[in-house]
């Protein structure tokens, strides 16, 4: 082990002196190759259905996500709204066996989750939604939260439910499992293809937005306040702590990260709530631009379906939902009942969508940092037409940023602090991800774990040097690429679910499943 | 099932030992009587675990409780069983004071005994020790060896 730290203290030295040789270049070249290898899986993703919508082009991928969580939604009888405090007494653990104390809880499943999922996405994807969106992005940012709850409960039943158990103790879930297993069951065809496909998206996922898209906002943070400087250092150093962790075995790095990441997020959420009480007697005005901006457009590119798009692409993105990858974090729970985690889990696009993504929502709609035409009431959009005006022109993360120190002028060495721990614990759950698809296509084995960690390694340096543009369209189109299996499995494995549901229900209303007493 | 019963928390320590020591002579004194020797692993459901932890932690928890038993509880129990004495050793996971006292109940024992730890560091100076919680909580007499 000590070796391998030595050899990735050595490369975070060594790498510098290398590339001072051919400086300048570096982060142009990385992102030229980058965007022209996958322009045409990103513009597949995108296609715009063959007809309109209210007069503009809607991709096809944001019409399947939201049909597939009104699906859930109505077959599971919003299971999203009815089984919202039992999931709250199931993570409070008052269903939990005493003697299973030593075990997964469900909270300890749970926030594993979150923090592979509240993470950057909750703070430069909001801001992305909204700068091109406008404020009404909100309004269905919270919807596609709402229903994405169900698509949620329906794949982390199906991930516990699944599941391999193997002989020495350790448990291995995700869609894969599922796919296979739950095809076998129904005698359904086809299980082992999509397995395979799922597997091939989400290692391109875990690379794409668990990988590249945070490592590029961090390092856009991190520029943002210590001044311009290339990309790839802040991919190496990164790459280095990250190597540390995942193939040094450095377990008190993702320890102490684990540990500071929920307190990163109450102060986040704290702050937000700060900015939002100084300023309520604008909450009303917010909310009202968030409502007119959801069926107006209120001027902005795209006009209201641009709005649509931008909000339910970006609390795609963010709360995963339907995306398949919750599933793998949540099926180690110990639990005899698969439906409890499925409960459990459609806390998390609550928690990160409609709570935590609102609230920088409007932070960033209140601060005044999207500039408004005084004469119209509209925004005002910037030279390219492609995104509204900023009154720093900037985007992402940043603009985030710039809305929370109007608050709070130290608030970007805060925010800065929260993107870098974010950044790496999304990183460090999606390097799991990533390497359970990975040992399900080529199977378990040290070296070619390895293999992939290091695969993981570099695509950080590529992330961080790559430009906002080219790193966001692959990393959705990775990511809802994932949505595409993962959801057509659903569809066929959803009577399974609901077999379970409606079981499991009933036996607690009857009282055969009862509190345990503490 | 005898009339009477003692817990007696185990932690590895002499302060253990002395508890143990302790209870034994008291055993003798009352006659007819069970010593259950309990070792908590301490453990908390509310704890951030990294999805690997999580992968790991059914083996991890079947590790620990095996490794209390063959390092502290089973040569406990074996001794005192030599003496001739009616012990039983029991190994779990959670908060000491709480799984101690949730053990006296379930037992209906007669008072548990516990060696005091000096204390130390940030957590028990907020939180106190685990004698000084299981001592405003317990539900039944708590013997502190010092």
């Amino acid at each position: 082990m000590k070796k391998q730290i030595f050899a990735a203290a050595t490369l975070a030295a060594l790498s510098p002196v290398a590339a001072v040789a051919q400086e300048m270049s570096i982060d142009d070249r990385v992102n030229q190759i980058f965007a022209s290898s996958t322009g045409w899986f990103v513009n597949l993703i995108f296609a715009p259905l063959p007809f309109e919508v209210a007069g503009a082009s809607f991709p096809w991928i944001v019409m399947w996500l939201v049909v597939g969580a009104t699906v859930f939604t109505i077959y599971f009888g919003a299971i999203q709204f009815r089984a919202f405090g039992h999931a709250i007494s199931l993570v409070k653990g008052d269903y939990s066996d005493p003697n299973d104390a030593g075990e997964v809880s469900h909270f300890q499943a749970l926030t594993t989750a979150l923090s592979g999922t509240v993470g950057l996405g909750n703070i430069a994807g909001v801001a992305v939604a909204v700068g091109i969106g406008g404020p009404g992005a909100t309004f269905w940012m919270i919807l596609a939260g709402l229903l994405g709850m169900a698509s949620k409960f329906t794949e982390c039943t199906l991930g516990v439910k699944y599941r391999n158990e193997y002989a020495d103790g350790t448990v291995s879930g995700g869609p894969m499992y599922y796919m296979v297993k739950g095809f076998k069951e129904r005698n359904l065809p086809g299980g082992g293809a999509l397995a395979i496909l799922f597997s091939i998206f989400c290692i391109l996922g875990a690379l794409g937005g668990g990988n590249m898209f945070q490592a590029n906002q961090a390092h856009a943070q991190i520029s943002g306040i210590v001044g311009d400087y290339p990309g790839w250092i802040t991919g190496l150093i990164f790459a280095a702590v990250v190597f540390a962790v995942i193939v040094g075995g450095i377990k008190s790095i993702a320890q102490v990260t684990e540990k500071v990441v929920p307190f990163m997020g109450i102060l986040y959420v704290g702050a937000a709530l700060i900015i939002l009480l100084v300023e309520y007697d604008k909450i009303g005005w917010a909310f009202g631009q968030i409502w007119a901006g959801a069926f107006t457009g209120l001027g902005v590119a795209g006009g209201f379906v641009g709005a649509l798009i931008q909000g339910f692409k970006r609390a795609a993105f963010s709360n995963e939902a339907g995306v398949g990858s919750a599933a793998i974090a949540h099926s180690a729970v110990r639990t005899k009942e698969p439906v409890t985690e499925g409960v459990v889990s459609l806390l998390e696009p609550f928690i990160d969508t409609v709570v935590i993504c609102t609230m920088t929502a409007l932070v960033i709609t209140i601060s005044g940092v999207l500039v408004v035409d005084p004469a119209t009431g509209n925004f005002v959009l910037n030279e390219a037409g492609t995104a509204i005006q900023t009154i720093d022109g900037s985007s992402g993360v940043q603009l985030t940023s710039a809305a929370f120190a109007t608050g709070f002028s130290w608030f970007p060495y805060v925010l800065a602090v929260a993107v870098v721990l974010f950044a790496f614990s999304t990183m460090i759950s999606w390097s799991y991800y990533g390497l359970k698809a990975w040992t399900y296509l080529v199977g378990e084995g040290k070296t070619k774990e390895l293999i992939f960690k290091l695969i993981f390694c570099v695509f950080i340096v590529i992330g961080a040097a790559a430009q906002l543009g080219a790193v966001i369209d692959f990393s959705d189109a990775m990511i809802f690429a994932m949505a595409v299996v993962n959801i057509t499995a659903l569809y066929f494995l959803m009577p399974i679910v609901k077999r379970e549901m409606n079981s499991y229900f009933s036996r607690l209303k009857s009282g055969e499943i009862v509190k345990h007493k503490h | 099932m005898s009339k009477t019963t003692f817990v007696v928390g185990l932690d590895g320590s002499d302060a253990g030992a002395r508890a143990l020591a302790f209870a034994q002579d008291r055993a003798k004194a009352v006659g007819d009587c069970t010593i259950a020797l309990c070792y908590v692993i301490e453990w908390s459901p509310f704890s951030f675990q990294t999805p690997e932890e999580n992968e790991q932690r059914h083996k991890r928890r079947e590790e620990e409780i095996e490794l209390a038993h063959s390092r502290v509880v089973d040569p406990a129990v074996t001794a005192a069983k030599a003496e001739g004495f009616d012990v039983v050793g029991i190994v779990k996971h959670g908060d000491a004071s709480e799984i101690l006292d949730a053990i006296a109940k379930e037992r209906g024992a007669a008072q548990i005994i516990i060696g005091r730890v000096g204390t130390r560091g940030l957590r028990e100076r907020i939180f106190g020790g685990v004698t000084g919680r299981l001592v405003a909580s317990a539900s039944v007499p708590v013997t502190i060896i010092p």
